[in-house]
């Protein structure tokens, strides 16, 4: 179980702000991801949490190479991805899929189920063009759609089908890793709880790997075996996702799930929240050392002088917080 | 006497492809200084009643076929423009879901804090803008004699959500209804917002309606809750009785069918089917189709809001019958 199928080194994602229209004056840069290390194994589900702007899906993008690296390396199965050619990215992705947000927006509106779940195994010829039909039967049965509905387009389904439709997309390479980038948040309690038991099993029965994206840290420990949470561009704490949520340690994760209101009023009207202060600080200007320390209750001087490292705190836990020792 | 007590609602919009009854029979009342919960999933009509009793619905396509919404005395959904203009904004202010989109980008917050008090208050812009300047800073914008004359663009959601609930409260309203005011923002900025709102309503003693699909938001903020349904209320209850002791089929699974109520890892209960649609006619009890406990009777007759106890009422005809 424990060996590496996905390891990213210090990778960091920059996008440049110009002004002007022909002569285009570069006059910052947004950190969307800046020196992200994760070690991702085979067959785990690494669930991803943050709140919005915080780079998690640049991230994901830049797992995929949909946007430029700007450094480091994602190295999947041995390979770099940062520095391949086309071509070699293209064989890349018959082993790392991803499953957007919005099922109402990442299928194509004119294309039929058909055309949509046949088009990889067309492009990456993965099966004769006589078994195509079949093969795609078979992944709709998976994903829990009648066959019969091949022929009907995406505005025929309801958004919890259309989730089942990208999911059969995504898993017609049978890849071996994928990436779903907020998959339930469009969707409403009820479907929502159906495309959770699909994606876990199938992640199970089909022994995939799943970085697993979201804002809502209850779903994120339902499904995960790990959880990495970002800040600014950085991971600041990862660990075992039960142990994450129950015994946070960084003081934004403490935040974090100190935030997160419990179905339970018993629980809910008794507790101590930390409200933390303002809002997320831009990437364009990040601040100096932890970028967390202007909104942290624990901050000293030298939270704003140096960058925290992510270092082992026990086997399953990495934290990036120089007080940790003296606030926990 | 309760303060605003709204009695068999029924919104539907007349369509070309059939009458959608958004709103099909909603009874509900709440009292000075309480907080009420609706909860229920996209489609089941918690957004369109709110949007009855406060005169937003674009008529046509809709129409409030009946009901009464009585607020000190006045029907909401009867009186003449002039009289809900009076009440409207005034007394009973409304926050909306998608801070990016319900403020005008072409004015200054200071021109859309003042409207309300300009038109509701024989008072100067100078008195005007003093009294703005002071709710910015009670809702907790720093430096808000500067930031007064930004532009919405200037401010993150959050800080809109904010500049929102200030223009909703400067009234100060008794009656506020907030739908999904948090559902566009983060969750550390939504504890936030959600302290406001409680510290705001201390201070100025107002009720508040509070539209949410969240079952975790409602447990912390509401007194009550109302769970709705294809346009109706099938179950009402004080918070705790709600979720420690649910009675209605469709409570029970939507409290199964959430991560955070359930073991880590477990399969989570789904409820079989989709929300019916709500522009044909439902013979019976409109989660029959997809409730496991569904008996014929269930598709018989629609079951009434039958109370349980005092403040604990449900529309199941085989609970009611001390079946399950």
């Amino acid at each position: 179980m424990s060996d590496t199928i996905l390891q990213l080194t210090d990778v960091k994602t920059h996008f440049p702000i110009t002004q002007g229209f022909l002569l285009k004056r570069h006059i910052g840069t947004v950190k969307a991801v800046d020196g992200v290390n994760l070690t991702v194994r085979r067959g785990e589900v690494l669930g991803l949490v943050g709140e919005s702007g915080c780079g998690k899906s640049t991230l994901a993008r830049t797992i995929l190479q949909l946007v430029p690296t700007t450094g480091g390396t994602v190295v999947l199965n041995g390979r770099n991805l940062a520095d391949s050619s086309a071509r070699e990215l293209l064989a890349a992705r018959r082993d790392l899929q991803m499953v957007f947000q919005d099922p109402y927006a990442s299928l194509n509106p004119r294309m039929t189920v058909f055309a949509t779940l046949a088009e990889p195994l067309f492009v990456h010829g993965v099966c004769p063009p006589a078994e195509v039909p079949a093969r795609v039967a078979e992944l709709m049965r998976v994903v829990g759609l009648a066959p019969r509905f091949m022929q009907k387009y995406p505005h025929e389904f309801s958004g919890g089908q259309r989730q089942r439709i990208a999911i059969a997309r995504a898993l017609a390479l049978e890849p071996k890793v994928i990436v779903a980038d907020e998959p339930v948040s469009a969707l409403d309690v009820s479907i929502q709880a159906q495309i959770l038991n699909l994606l876990a099993q199938l992640t199970k029965q089909m022994n995939l790997t799943l970085i697993f994206i979201a804002h809502d840290l209850s779903v994120v420990k339902h499904i995960s075996d790990r959880i990495a949470v970002m800040y600014l561009g950085k991971i600041v704490e990862l660990g075992l996702a039960a142990d994450v949520i129950d015994r946070p340690r960084h003081p934004y994760t403490r935040a974090l799930v100190s935030a997160i209101p419990t179905p339970n009023p018993d629980i809910e009207r008794n507790r101590q929240r930390i409200v933390l202060a303002g809002d997320p600080p831009s990437p364009i200007n990040p601040p100096s050392g932890c970028a967390f320390h202007p909104r942290c209750a624990y901050a000293r001087a030298e939270c704003r002088n140096a960058v925290p490292p992510l270092v082992a705190d026990s086997p399953d836990r990495e934290v990036a917080c120089v007080r940790l020792s003296e606030i926990s | 006497m309760p303060l605003l007590s709204v009695h068999d609602l029924r919104t539907h919009f007349h369509t070309r492809n059939g009458i959608y009854r958004a709103v099909d029979g909603v009874s509900f009342s709440i009292e000075r200084g309480e907080t009420l919960g609706i909860v229920g999933e996209s489609g089941s009509g918690k957004s369109v009643t709110c949007y009855s009793i406060m005169g937003l619905i674009p008529q046509p396509p809709g129409r409030i076929v009946s009901g009464t919404a009585m607020f000190d005395g006045v029907d909401l959904l009867h009186c003449s423009p002039a009289e809900a203009r009076a009440i409207r904004g005034k007394r009973v202010a409304m926050i909306f879901q998608d801070p990016m989109t319900s403020l005008n980008p072409y004015l200054r917050i200071s021109e859309q804090l003042i409207e309300p008090l300009l038109i509701h208050e024989k008072i100067s812009r100078r008195d005007a803008l003093s009294r703005a300047l002071a709710m910015l800073d009670a809702v907790g914008i720093n430096d808000a004699a500067k930031r007064i004359h930004y532009y919405p663009h200037e401010f993150s959601g959050g800080m809109r959500q904010r500049v929102m609930i200030a223009m909703a409260l400067i009234t100060k309203p008794e009656v506020l209804i907030a739908d999904e005011p948090t559902t566009a923002l983060d969750v550390t900025v939504q504890a936030q917002i959600l302290e406001l709102i409680k510290k705001m309503q201390r201070e100025l003693g107002m009720a508040v309606v509070f539209i949410t699909h969240d079952l975790g938001v409602v447990s912390g903020l509401c007194d009550r809750v109302q769970v709705m349904y294809a346009g109706r209320i099938v179950e009402t209850a004080d918070t705790r009785t709600l979720f420690h002791a649910p009675r209605h089929p469709y409570t029970r699974a939507l409290q199964r069918s959430i991560p955070a109520l359930q073991s880590k890892g477990v399969e989570l209960y789904t409820i079989p089917g989709l929300p019916p649609d709500v522009s044909k006619t439902i013979p019976g009890c409109a989660f029959a189709p997809r409730c496991e406990f569904a008996s014929a009777r269930c598709t018989g007759g629609v079951p009434e809001l039958t109370a349980l106890s005092p403040t604990h009422s449900h529309a199941c005809l085989r609970v009611q019958a001390g079946e399950i």
